[in-house]
Protein backbone atom coordinates (compact mmCIF):
# COMPACT_ATOMS: atom_id res chain seq x y z
CA UNK A 1 0.00 0.00 0.00
CA UNK A 2 2.80 2.36 0.96
CA UNK A 3 4.68 1.42 -2.21
CA UNK A 4 1.59 2.15 -4.25
CA UNK A 5 1.21 5.55 -2.55
CA UNK A 6 4.82 6.48 -3.29
CA UNK A 7 4.39 5.40 -6.90
CA UNK A 8 1.24 7.49 -7.23
CA UNK A 9 2.96 10.57 -5.78
CA UNK A 10 5.97 10.14 -8.04
CA UNK A 11 3.64 9.81 -11.03
CA UNK A 12 1.69 12.96 -10.17
CA UNK A 13 4.88 14.96 -9.57
CA UNK A 14 6.25 13.64 -12.85
CA UNK A 15 3.13 14.49 -14.83
CA UNK A 16 2.81 17.99 -13.40
CA UNK A 17 6.42 19.16 -13.61
CA UNK A 18 7.17 17.15 -16.71
CA UNK A 19 4.29 18.66 -18.69
CA UNK A 20 5.11 22.16 -17.52
CA UNK A 21 8.78 21.78 -18.40
CA UNK A 22 7.86 20.37 -21.81
CA UNK A 23 5.67 23.35 -22.69
CA UNK A 24 8.36 25.80 -21.62
CA UNK A 25 11.00 23.89 -23.54
CA UNK A 26 8.99 23.82 -26.78
CA UNK A 27 8.37 27.58 -26.55
CA UNK A 28 12.08 28.08 -25.89
CA UNK A 29 13.05 25.86 -28.84
CA UNK A 30 10.73 27.69 -31.21
CA UNK A 31 12.11 31.11 -30.38
CA UNK A 32 15.73 29.96 -30.66
CA UNK A 33 15.02 28.13 -33.93
CA UNK A 34 13.45 31.29 -35.35
CA UNK A 35 16.51 33.32 -34.30
CA UNK A 36 18.86 30.89 -36.06
CA UNK A 37 16.71 30.19 -39.12
CA UNK A 38 19.12 32.11 -41.37
CA UNK A 39 21.66 29.27 -41.10
CA UNK A 40 21.43 26.66 -43.86
CA UNK A 41 21.60 23.11 -42.52
CA UNK A 42 22.13 20.07 -44.74
CA UNK A 43 23.42 16.55 -44.43
CA UNK A 44 25.19 16.72 -47.80
CA UNK A 45 28.72 15.42 -47.86
CA UNK A 46 30.20 18.05 -50.15
CA UNK A 47 30.96 21.56 -49.01
CA UNK A 48 30.58 24.66 -51.17
CA UNK A 49 33.88 26.29 -52.13
CA UNK A 50 34.34 29.41 -50.05
CA UNK A 51 38.11 29.59 -49.74
CA UNK A 52 37.98 29.59 -45.94
CA UNK A 53 38.84 26.56 -43.84
CA UNK A 54 35.74 24.80 -42.46
CA UNK A 55 35.17 24.13 -38.78
CA UNK A 56 33.80 21.10 -36.95
CA UNK A 57 30.81 21.99 -34.74
CA UNK A 58 28.98 19.82 -32.20
CA UNK A 59 25.96 20.04 -29.95
CA UNK A 60 24.82 17.51 -27.38
CA UNK A 61 22.23 16.95 -24.73
CA UNK A 62 21.65 14.19 -22.17
CA UNK A 63 18.03 13.54 -21.31
CA UNK A 64 16.47 11.54 -18.49
CA UNK A 65 14.00 8.74 -19.00
CA UNK A 66 11.54 9.76 -16.35
CA UNK A 67 9.34 7.72 -14.09
CA UNK A 68 6.03 8.74 -15.64
CA UNK A 69 7.06 7.92 -19.20
CA UNK A 70 8.52 4.59 -18.20
CA UNK A 71 5.31 3.78 -16.34
CA UNK A 72 3.09 4.56 -19.35
CA UNK A 73 5.50 2.85 -21.74
CA UNK A 74 5.21 -0.38 -19.72
CA UNK A 75 1.48 -0.42 -20.47
CA UNK A 76 1.86 0.47 -24.12
CA UNK A 77 4.35 -2.37 -24.48
CA UNK A 78 1.62 -4.85 -23.60
CA UNK A 79 -0.30 -4.03 -26.75
CA UNK A 80 2.45 -2.47 -28.87
CA UNK A 81 2.11 0.63 -31.00
CA UNK A 82 3.35 4.19 -30.87
CA UNK A 83 4.72 5.68 -27.69
CA UNK A 84 3.96 9.31 -28.48
CA UNK A 85 5.57 10.63 -25.31
CA UNK A 86 8.92 9.15 -26.20
CA UNK A 87 8.60 10.47 -29.74
CA UNK A 88 8.07 13.96 -28.39
CA UNK A 89 10.86 13.64 -25.87
CA UNK A 90 13.41 12.44 -28.43
CA UNK A 91 12.27 15.07 -30.91
CA UNK A 92 12.78 17.82 -28.33
CA UNK A 93 16.19 16.48 -27.39
CA UNK A 94 17.31 16.24 -31.01
CA UNK A 95 16.14 19.80 -31.70
CA UNK A 96 18.01 20.98 -28.62
CA UNK A 97 21.22 19.24 -29.75
CA UNK A 98 20.91 20.74 -33.23
CA UNK A 99 20.27 24.20 -31.76
CA UNK A 100 23.43 23.95 -29.65
CA UNK A 101 25.34 23.01 -32.79
CA UNK A 102 23.84 25.99 -34.64
CA UNK A 103 24.65 28.33 -31.75
CA UNK A 104 28.27 27.20 -31.97
CA UNK A 105 28.26 27.75 -35.75
CA UNK A 106 26.62 31.15 -35.32
CA UNK A 107 29.22 32.18 -32.74
CA UNK A 108 31.93 31.30 -35.28
CA UNK A 109 30.20 33.55 -37.83
CA UNK A 110 29.07 30.72 -40.07
CA UNK A 111 25.94 30.80 -42.23
CA UNK A 112 25.98 27.19 -43.43
CA UNK A 113 26.42 23.84 -41.73
CA UNK A 114 26.83 20.71 -43.85
CA UNK A 115 27.08 16.97 -43.33
CA UNK A 116 25.09 17.06 -40.09
CA UNK A 117 24.97 13.68 -38.33
CA UNK A 118 23.08 12.54 -35.26
CA UNK A 119 24.23 9.96 -32.75
CA UNK A 120 22.25 8.38 -29.95
CA UNK A 121 23.65 6.49 -26.98
CA UNK A 122 22.47 5.36 -23.58
CA UNK A 123 24.36 6.71 -20.58
CA UNK A 124 24.11 6.84 -16.83
CA UNK A 125 23.45 4.57 -13.92
CA UNK A 126 21.22 2.03 -15.54
CA UNK A 127 22.23 1.89 -19.15
CA UNK A 128 22.07 -1.89 -19.05
CA UNK A 129 18.49 -1.97 -17.83
CA UNK A 130 16.26 0.15 -20.00
CA UNK A 131 13.31 -0.08 -17.63
CA UNK A 132 14.90 1.55 -14.60
CA UNK A 133 15.87 5.01 -15.65
CA UNK A 134 19.19 6.36 -16.74
CA UNK A 135 19.49 8.72 -19.63
CA UNK A 136 20.41 9.02 -23.25
CA UNK A 137 22.77 11.31 -25.05
CA UNK A 138 21.90 12.87 -28.37
CA UNK A 139 24.82 14.30 -30.26
CA UNK A 140 24.68 16.38 -33.43
CA UNK A 141 27.83 17.19 -35.35
CA UNK A 142 28.59 18.81 -38.66
CA UNK A 143 30.92 21.07 -40.58
CA UNK A 144 30.37 24.83 -40.51
CA UNK A 145 31.66 26.87 -43.42
CA UNK A 146 32.38 30.58 -43.36
CA UNK B 1 44.58 22.13 -37.77
CA UNK B 2 41.46 22.00 -39.93
CA UNK B 3 38.78 19.59 -38.72
CA UNK B 4 35.87 18.53 -40.86
CA UNK B 5 33.47 15.62 -41.02
CA UNK B 6 33.38 15.79 -44.81
CA UNK B 7 35.63 13.71 -47.02
CA UNK B 8 37.16 16.58 -48.93
CA UNK B 9 37.66 20.28 -48.32
CA UNK B 10 36.91 22.60 -51.25
CA UNK B 11 39.76 24.84 -52.26
CA UNK B 12 42.37 22.45 -50.89
CA UNK B 13 43.95 19.37 -52.42
CA UNK B 14 44.80 16.38 -50.29
CA UNK B 15 48.41 15.62 -51.17
CA UNK B 16 49.09 12.89 -48.66
CA UNK B 17 47.18 10.61 -46.26
CA UNK B 18 48.79 9.86 -42.92
CA UNK B 19 46.22 7.22 -42.00
CA UNK B 20 43.60 6.73 -39.35
CA UNK B 21 43.86 9.00 -36.32
CA UNK B 22 41.83 8.40 -33.20
CA UNK B 23 41.24 9.50 -29.66
CA UNK B 24 39.26 7.98 -26.85
CA UNK B 25 38.48 8.54 -23.21
CA UNK B 26 36.44 6.61 -20.69
CA UNK B 27 34.61 8.65 -18.09
CA UNK B 28 32.87 7.49 -14.98
CA UNK B 29 29.92 9.28 -13.47
CA UNK B 30 30.21 11.35 -10.34
CA UNK B 31 28.19 10.34 -7.27
CA UNK B 32 26.80 13.87 -6.74
CA UNK B 33 25.82 14.18 -10.34
CA UNK B 34 24.19 10.79 -10.26
CA UNK B 35 22.10 11.83 -7.29
CA UNK B 36 20.75 14.80 -9.25
CA UNK B 37 20.19 12.51 -12.21
CA UNK B 38 18.13 10.27 -9.92
CA UNK B 39 15.87 13.20 -9.06
CA UNK B 40 15.57 14.16 -12.70
CA UNK B 41 14.43 10.65 -13.43
CA UNK B 42 11.21 11.51 -11.61
CA UNK B 43 10.30 14.63 -13.58
CA UNK B 44 12.27 14.16 -16.77
CA UNK B 45 14.25 16.78 -18.60
CA UNK B 46 17.88 17.40 -19.30
CA UNK B 47 20.64 15.89 -17.17
CA UNK B 48 22.94 18.94 -17.33
CA UNK B 49 25.69 17.33 -15.27
CA UNK B 50 25.97 14.48 -17.75
CA UNK B 51 25.82 16.81 -20.76
CA UNK B 52 28.82 18.74 -19.40
CA UNK B 53 30.67 15.57 -18.47
CA UNK B 54 30.29 14.09 -21.93
CA UNK B 55 31.15 17.37 -23.66
CA UNK B 56 34.38 17.66 -21.65
CA UNK B 57 35.19 14.04 -22.41
CA UNK B 58 34.54 14.50 -26.12
CA UNK B 59 36.83 17.54 -26.19
CA UNK B 60 39.55 15.50 -24.56
CA UNK B 61 39.13 12.64 -27.05
CA UNK B 62 39.26 15.13 -29.93
CA UNK B 63 42.38 16.70 -28.45
CA UNK B 64 44.08 13.31 -28.33
CA UNK B 65 43.14 12.71 -31.95
CA UNK B 66 44.59 16.11 -32.93
CA UNK B 67 47.82 15.31 -31.08
CA UNK B 68 48.12 12.01 -32.91
CA UNK B 69 47.53 13.74 -36.25
CA UNK B 70 50.18 16.37 -35.45
CA UNK B 71 52.65 13.67 -34.47
CA UNK B 72 52.05 12.02 -37.83
CA UNK B 73 52.63 15.30 -39.67
CA UNK B 74 49.06 15.98 -40.77
CA UNK B 75 47.75 19.52 -41.09
CA UNK B 76 44.08 18.62 -41.40
CA UNK B 77 41.69 15.92 -40.21
CA UNK B 78 38.81 14.87 -42.45
CA UNK B 79 35.81 12.55 -42.18
CA UNK B 80 35.55 12.85 -38.40
CA UNK B 81 33.13 10.38 -36.76
CA UNK B 82 32.02 10.32 -33.12
CA UNK B 83 30.85 7.29 -31.23
CA UNK B 84 29.77 6.77 -27.61
CA UNK B 85 29.24 3.51 -25.86
CA UNK B 86 28.25 2.59 -22.34
CA UNK B 87 30.83 0.04 -21.24
CA UNK B 88 29.66 -0.63 -17.69
CA UNK B 89 26.72 0.67 -15.66
CA UNK B 90 28.55 3.82 -14.58
CA UNK B 91 31.01 4.60 -17.36
CA UNK B 92 30.94 5.62 -20.99
CA UNK B 93 33.58 5.57 -23.66
CA UNK B 94 33.82 8.52 -26.00
CA UNK B 95 35.59 7.66 -29.19
CA UNK B 96 36.46 9.87 -32.13
CA UNK B 97 38.17 8.71 -35.31
CA UNK B 98 39.07 10.30 -38.61
CA UNK B 99 41.62 10.40 -41.38
CA UNK B 100 44.68 12.59 -41.00
CA UNK B 101 45.71 14.29 -44.23
CA UNK B 102 48.22 16.78 -45.55
CA UNK B 103 46.56 19.55 -47.53
CA UNK B 104 48.41 21.20 -50.38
Amino acid sequence: MLGFGISAILLLVGVYFGTRAQKQHIANLESREAALSHIIVTNLKTLPATGNPPQLVTGSVVIAFDYFRRFIATFVMLVGGRITMYEEMLDRARREALLRLLEQADAAGSREVHNVRFEFSRVGSSSQKANIGGGAELLAYGTAVL
Amino acid sequence: MILSNTETIPGYTITHHVGLVQGNTVRAKHVGRDLMAGLKNIVGGELKGYTELLEDARKEATQRMIEEAQAKGANAIVNVRFSTSAITAGASELYVYATGVVLG
